[in-house]
């Protein structure tokens, strides 16, 4: 048995223990758009027959906060050590690049579950909830947090200060998540935005997510689910690859 | 025959400057090794790429004859690599980071050797302590212990008492040679070269990425220090032509190297005949500081 096994624990260890930050505030954040949006501003209805707005923003706040906290996890944990320069606990040990590898993603795909189930748990006693078909639900919360983790991983080995990750964190994945539809149909856009909107592969993970819930979406699942593993794939190929030549790890 | 650790011709640049420039060295299994030259010298390179941290950009090393690239699990198991920045991670408790290091190495229940490492180490007391509240002194330690937790062959210490205490140091030490008597094998990089002279069976010394010298501790002190020799004179100069390098003069007092005793009895014999008085004398024996510089200068 290798280190990964050990390595997954630690990564899960870490955030547990300061899980009031990693887990509750994350929750917590959800909640208040879902009060903003929803209440605050008032029901204005979805694109989505029966289904009112503050039924529709559930899903998209959920896998926001998956996607968001999968990204967290895996840049910060990686960004730290790198900068405190623990990562060399993980690279003298004969840990292969595909372990860590999945040690990283997979420690960050059960970070966003834990947030995304807690925000669902949260939402339910204000928002009446449904689910058509779980196992879509279920497919894109697990690719969604799979991208997000690998994303954070390669931000994580490239970036060489904090502030870069912000800067990635707040430049990238917060327009992305923000303009992929989480508080909007984007049928309810301009025709080109429309458009654009299906070039942002945050669109598809959160579209093919929401019709989990309600058999219901602006794109087909399966089209969605195959650009969204297309995604995974791409990233994963490009992040195994910066690990095995040992990019900015190894000298 | 298996060397602990063999390096062969490494070299490794970075852009346009040569880190190391073509590195050969064959370590023995239970030697008790040296690896000593100025700040910049490659000494860390030279162990990064032992431990596979960094890569050679040509040559090739091994550990326990296991290829550090090719064969890289079975060399890294074969090693243990204690850092030379103070590096901990903040969220663990000292326990929790020696579990953590050896299942890293695929190792479970290892609990009863981490005891034993954590008590020679007089860790035990801290062993529920997070990372974060230990001194450096007790960061120190736990990073030793970190390098040990897979009962590695060969353990490699760069700069290990740096910043450390006495007591702590004298501890350190008498632990990592209990461990060489047990056949383990060690490799120092220290600035403290008195440390290096009183533990090392042999020394490497690096300058420049190159190997400058390469002998036991012995041979260096002898071909390269002999001895030092204080002199006070009734006068300010020395006879002509004294046959030993004068390293200082100030007023009457000299200090003089000699290559062995029998250039001591010369220089006696020129100072009498000469007719000059001796007011003080004071002879030193060899020391590893002085071979250093030495060294460094002739290269």
């Amino acid at each position: 048995m290798g280190g990964f096994p050990t390595l997954f624990y630690k990564e899960l260890l870490r955030f547990w223990k300061v899980s009031f930050q990693t887990v509750a505030a994350p929750v917590l954040t959800a909640l208040m758009y879902l009060v903003v949006f929803a209440y605050g501003l008032g029901d204005r209805g979805s694109a989505f027959p029966g289904v009112s707005y503050s039924q529709f923003l559930v899903p998209g706040l959920v896998m926001m906060s998956v996607l968001q906290n999968a990204f967290a996890n895996s840049s910060s944990s990686l960004i730290q050590s790198k900068i405190t320069g623990n990562v060399v606990f993980m690279l003298l040990p004969p840990i292969s690049y595909v372990e860590f590898f999945a040690a990283y993603v997979l420690a960050s795909m059960v970070r966003g579950l834990v947030v995304g189930a807690g925000v669902l748990v949260a939402t339910v006693w204000f928002v009446d909830l449904s689910v058509a078909a779980p196992l879509w639900v279920l497919a894109f919360a697990l690719m969604g947090s799979a991208i997000l983790g690998a994303l954070g991983l390669v931000a994580g080995i490239w970036a060489d200060k904090f502030d870069q990750i912000a800067a990635f964190q707040n430049f990238v994945i917060l327009p992305l998540t923000f303009l992929s539809g989480v508080f909007y149909s984007i049928q309810s856009l301009p025709p080109l935005w429309q458009k654009a909107s299906h070039l942002n592969p945050f669109f598809y993970m959160i579209d093919g997510f929401r019709y989990g819930f309600f058999g219901a979406s602006d794109t087909s699942p399966l089209a969605s689910l195959a650009m969204v593993a297309v995604s995974f794939a791409l990233l994963s190929a490009l992040c195994l690859r910066m690990l095995r030549s040992g990019y900015k790890l190894r000298q | 025959m298996t060397f602990a650790i063999e390096a062969r011709n490494v070299e490794k640049r970075y852009g346009a400057l040569q880190a190391l420039a073509g590195v050969s060295l064959a370590i023995a299994e239970g030697e008790f090794f040296g690896l000593l030259g100025p700040n910049g010298a490659g000494k860390t390179t030279l162990i990064s790429i032992v431990a596979g941290l960094a890569r050679a950009s040509a040559g090739s090393v091994s550990v326990m004859g296991a290829d550090v690239s090719a064969d890289y699990r079975r060399a890294r198991r074969m090693l243990g690599v204690v850092p030379q920045e103070l590096v901990f991670d903040p969220f663990f408790t000292v326990r929790e980071t020696l579990r953590i290091q050896s299942g890293y190495f695929g190792l479970r229940g290892n609990d009863a050797w981490i005891d034993e490492v954590m008590h020679h180490l007089d860790l035990t007391g801290k062993a529920d302590a997070n990372m974060r509240t230990l001194s450096g002194g007790m960061k120190r330690r736990v990073l030793v212990a970190q390098a040990l937790v897979h009962r590695p062959p060969v353990i490699v210490l760069d700069e290990p008492t740096a910043g450390v205490d006495v007591g702590l140091r004298q501890g350190l030490w008498q632990f990592i040679r209990r461990l060489n008597r047990d056949g383990h094998t060690i490799v120092l990089t220290t600035h403290y070269l008195e440390e290096a002279q009183e533990l090392c069976d042999r020394i490497a010394m690096l300058k420049a990425g190159r190997v400058v010298a390469l002998d036991s501790t012995r041979n260096l002190l002898e071909t390269f220090s002999g001895l030092v020799l204080q002199l006070r004179l009734d006068r300010d100069a020395l006879p002509e032509g004294i046959g030993a390098d004068v390293l200082a003069a100030e007023g009457g007092q000299f200090t003089l190297r000699l290559r062995g005793y029998n250039a001591l009895e010369d220089v006696l014999h020129q100072v009498r005949q000469s007719g000059a008085a001796i007011r003080e004398l004071e002879l030193q024996p060899a020391d590893l500081e002085e071979v250093f510089l030495r060294v460094m200068e002739k290269h």
